[in-house]
């Protein structure tokens, strides 16, 4: 016998986790880690349920989920790589929302170099 | 409490210390690797849950690809060696939130499932869950290769250099 309440609380402990780190950290990809923990969290949830019943739903689920966020990772760490070929950085409190991005920069200062190790 | 409740406690605490340690940590690299502590510890999880097949999926994916590209994403931006100071933003909002879903969660699951025990899973089996995916989910998961597809030429676009224009 096992008590499903165990893994259902522990994740939703990751998910508060993941909500408090979304919110707290000015990092891209420190946030990106903390939407990892979140969808975890839901992973776990969906495997638990499997465990109430016969079928294997909550599992292909995850497996979807799991696939999903590979994608988003890929997506959203392009995302943050050419964040920091623009501005050379990566804090998102610092991304003007209002600026429109100046449609030819003559100066190019640094989108043709290459960057610099 | 059975041992399997006790071993299901034990990779509980370790994948919510590890979640703490991602989003508390100073260092960059470091919230990576204790990333992948949490993410292990819930992949022990899916293991005595009786989803093997989740839980070596989830071990190749997140902790072999997904950390590898965060940390690969971690370097390439630069990030120093050390301690860094402007990792955070202010702590309230984030603290209250983030433990108003968590705690609320918990409180819920609690109530609805706090005294229900049921029969330890068997071992699970890949066949039962490839029948499952391919007899009734067979659409999203061509759907989702679609996606797959979608998600590298955008990640191609969007990391190709503009002087090559």
């Amino acid at each position: 016998m096992i008590r499903p309440v165990i893994p259902l609380l522990t994740a939703a402990l990751l998910f508060g986790l993941g909500t408090y780190g979304v919110l707290r950290r000015r990092n891209a990809v420190l946030v990106l880690m903390s939407v990892e923990l979140m969808l975890n969290a839901v992973n776990l949830v969906l495997v638990t349920g499997d465990v109430l019943r016969p079928k294997v739903t909550g599992q292909v689920f995850t497996l979807f989920v799991i696939v999903l966020a590979a994608a988003e990772v890929g997506v959203g760490l392009a995302l943050v790589l050419r964040l920091f070929r623009l501005r050379r950085d990566i804090n998102l409190d610092q991304v003007p929302l209002d600026e429109e991005p100046e449609p030819d920069p003559a100066p190019a200062p640094v989108l043709d170099e290459e960057p610099t190790r | 409490m059975t041992l399997l409740d006790v071993a299901l406690a034990v990779a509980g605490l370790l994948a919510v210390a590890g979640g703490v340690a991602v989003v508390s940590t100073k260092q960059l690299v470091r919230a990576g690797l204790w990333l992948v502590v949490a993410l292990g510890a819930v992949a022990v999880e899916f293991l005595l849950l009786g989803a093997e097949f989740a839980a070596w999926v989830q071990v190749l994916i997140y902790v072999g690809a997904v950390v590898v590209l965060l940390l690969f994403a971690v370097m390439l931006t630069r990030a120093p060696i050390g301690p860094s100071p402007d990792l955070d933003r202010p702590l309230l909002p984030a603290l209250l939130v983030g433990a108003a879903a968590g705690l609320g969660l918990a409180g819920l699951f609690a109530a609805a499932f706090g005294r229900l025990t049921v029969p330890a899973p068997g071992a699970g089996t890949a066949q039962k869950l490839g029948t499952a995916i391919f007899d009734d989910w067979v659409l999203p998961f061509e759907v989702l290769s679609v996606l797959l597809l979608a998600a590298l030429v955008g990640a191609i676009v969007l990391s190709r250099r503009e002087s090559t224009r």
